[in-house]
């Protein structure tokens, strides 16, 4: 019989000039990925030249059944590494009819931000360190997790090699090729402390880009662990007890700290995230006051300090930084389910526009 | 050993000139497909230029055995996506040897209507949603679905991803790409509420192409779903309770209604649809009253109601639509068994022809 492969894979560009958009949105709950397909005249270069569509809101929690449209907004456009050809992928933000940003997008908000002028002339960078969890299906246990028990103590897991001690990697590999593909600015990879869990890091990319690329790499990934039968969990603590949570550390510079003279630019960044540690710490995900224990590299959620080479410390300076005098830090807070839109411009925000 | 898909993607140009063509109808529920092949000089691109053919209706419940053949006329063309290279699919109507359509044959009358001269002056434009269910086979349980058991409750399937929200995938995305080959206008596709259902939209189509497009794609979906040993199902209530039916809302406009003043028209249109109310749901599937219930967004079945946004009215119109003084408007009744021969040219002969 034929394959359900050869037509999956069907290159379409032989016979026809249409291409396939799949349209990415965030969903009522603020981390759920939601996305439809449509059909467009191709090809497609600029999330311009795409039509602005819309959804039913009352399915996803963003809308009354009785006034449902939500619009989708075309905002960044990535090659499509499941349908390949000319298809594409294209990161939405969500409107209602009077063309309001409805209240779980937060993109419109650091978009304004990163166009503020005092903002877009310091050409914020951010490099986003993305952990997560792969999950065995049906019974939401970590992959690699012996059913009903507990693997070995930590300690052998990280950065390893061999059907011990890293299990999904297959996973891991396609969702670095995919994003390169794609065009998503993806940096690196790595096997995490906790067995099951990985890291996958986006940057540097300037202003709303992170973000952009942060979420439109979580969806690949999450279809991907779909192709693979396993579920993906963001959570920031998905076990309790002696286990490491999940994070999305992110490392942050502008103009001036990576010129001469940056450390003392940093320096005084860094105050000024003391000064509204709690601010921050209510918009940096759901959860993580399990895991900002000041235990398995974090710092505890209620106090704010800074270290070079510290990764016990809320924010880390690397040593390299500390001896040229200029580079970045890490904010090492948020978790592995905040909205790097929020995040980002926080960060934008807080160090370039606010006054104490 | 060759293997048998070595065999299937034979690709013939290369040594004979002949084509296969199979032919499709539908078969004694009026629901079911049917089809078989035979070979003949290619290629063909032109349906008048195909051979009428037969075949024993005493077999699918349309003729009696003593008096079996009904005879196939070719009505449209596709490319196949299943044998390529110049291999077609035909979607055919069934007659006596007499040439008379038999009962079964509701594409007939569609074409007379469309036909008429004050119906083909309006042009009328097509988009239908066909929705419908995948089953694990041999226990007819939607796939994805715990067997001896039921999956969360509706809230995260609607466009979802992930291996706990997302349930045949590759089957739809298959579809999407082999309709497109076949030169069917297919526009989109999404997950939908019920976990294990989805929709695919083909239009907007003019007249009889809509019926025989969602014909062709629905067989071609059949034929994916067989290959990958899943049932599909077209009921429109494939499970009770808490879970949404499955529906093939027929959006649908004319000339007059996409241009200037057109808004008027759409809503003298959806008067008349209100007085001749009981005549279309009687003709808009089998079952719909297990599904029509006012819940799960439709509107009750016994009741016309027509709203802009509105996912539980009869009809709904868009906010566009409404903002830009013309466009089109969804007609929301149809089941997902419909009959789509019968519910296009049903909207266009009451909008258009009947007098009330």
């Amino acid at each position: 019989m034929a394959n359900l492969t050869d037509l999956v894979n069907l290159n379409l560009s032989e016979c026809t000039n249409m291409i396939i958009a799949e349209y990415i949105w965030v969903g009522g709950s603020g981390i759920d990925l939601r996305s439809k397909a449509r059909t467009v005249k191709g090809p497609i270069t600029d999330a311009s030249q795409l039509p602005k569509w819309n959804y039913d809101g009352s399915s996803t929690g963003q809308a009354p059944g009785e006034d449902s449209e939500v619009i989708l907004y075309p905002q960044a456009i990535f090659k499509d590494p499941f349908r390949r050809g000319d298809n594409i992928l294209v990161m939405c933000d969500c409107y209602t009819p009077q063309g309001q940003p409805i209240p779980t997008n937060k993109r419109h908000n650091a978009a304004k931000i990163f166009n503020h002028p005092a903002v877009a002339a310091e050409v914020p960078w951010y490099g986003i360190e993305q952990e997560y969890t792969l999950l065995q299906k049906d019974v939401n246990w970590p992959l690699g997790w012996p059913v009903g028990g507990y693997p070995g103590p930590q300690g052998p897991y990280y950065c390893a090699a061999g059907a011990d001690k890293a299990f999904g990697r297959d996973i891991v590999d396609a969702h670095y090729k995919a994003c390169l593909y794609s065009g998503i600015n993806i940096s690196g990879i790595n096997g995490e402390v906790m067995p099951g869990q990985w890291e996958f890091q986006v940057g540097p990319s300037v202003g709303i880009s992170a973000s952009d690329e942060i979420w439109v790499a979580r969806y690949i990934l999450e279809r991907i662990t779909e192709v693979a039968g396993v579920v993906l969990s963001l959570d920031p603590k998905p076990i309790m007890g002696d286990w490491n949570g999940a994070g999305a550390h992110t490392n942050f510079s502008t103009k001036s700290m990576r010129e001469a003279g940056g450390y003392e630019v940093i320096k005084k960044a860094i105050e000024k995230l003391a000064i509204r540690h709690a601010e921050h710490i209510a918009a940096y995900g759901e959860g993580n006051e399990r895991r900002l224990t000041g235990h398995h590299e974090t710092a505890d959620i209620n106090t704010f300090k800074w270290g070079v080479a510290n990764r016990g410390a809320s924010i880390r300076v690397g040593r390299d930084t500390e001896k040229e005098g200029k580079g970045y830090f890490e904010d090492r807070r948020p978790a592995s389910n905040m909205d790097p839109y929020v995040v980002t411009a926080m960060i934008a925000e807080t160090t370039l526009l606010w006054k104490p | 050993m060759a293997s048998l898909t070595d065999l299937v993607n034979l690709n013939l140009s290369d040594t004979t000139e002949k084509i296969i063509a199979e032919y499709i109808w539908i078969g004694g529920s009026g629901m079911d497909l049917r089809s078989k092949a035979r070979t003949l000089s290619g290629p063909v691109t032109d349906p008048s230029k195909l051979p009428k053919w037969n075949y024993d209706g005493s077999s699918t419940g349309q003729a009696p055995g003593e008096d079996s053949e009904v005879i196939l006329h070719p009505q449209a063309i596709f490319k196949d996506p299943f044998r390529r290279g110049n291999n077609i699919l035909v979607m055919c109507d069934c007659y006596t040897p007499a040439g008379e359509p038999i009962p079964t044959n509701k594409r007939y009358n569609a074409a007379k209507i469309f036909k008429d001269p004050e119906v083909a002056a309006e042009e009328p434009w097509y988009g239908i949603e066909q929705e419908y269910t995948l089953l694990q086979k041999d226990i007819n349980w939607p796939l994805g679905w715990p067997v001896g058991g039921f999956p969360g409750p509706q809230g995260p399937y609607y466009c979802g991803v992930g291996a706990d929200k997302s349930f045949g995938r590759d089957i739809v995305d298959a579809h999407y790409k082999a309709c497109l080959y076949a030169g069917i206008n297919i526009s989109g596709i999404n997950g939908e509420v019920m976990p294990g259902q989805w929709e695919f939209q083909v239009g907007p189509s003019v007249g009889i192409a809509s019926g025989d497009q969602i014909w062709v794609a629905r067989y071609i979906l059949e034929r994916i779903t067989e290959i990958a040993g899943v049932v599909v199902s077209f009921d429109p209530k494939p499970i009770p309770g808490d879970w949404n039916g499955a529906g093939a809302h027929c959006n649908y406009s004319t000339k007059s209604m996409r241009n200037e003043g057109g808004y008027e028209i759409i809503k003298s249109a959806i008067e008349k649809l209100k007085l001749r109310h009981k005549e279309h749901i009687a003709a808009y599937g089998e079952g719909n009253e297990r599904r029509l219930t006012g819940r799960h967004e439709t509107a009750d079945i016994h009741t016309f109601s027509w709203g802009v946004a509105n996912r539980g009215a009869s009809v709904r119109v868009g906010r566009e639509t409404e903002q830009n003084g013309k466009g089109y408007f969804e007609d929301r009744r149809p089941a997902s068994n419909m009959d789509p021969y019968v519910v296009t040219s049903m909207i266009a002969e009451t909008t258009i022809i009947w007098k009330p």
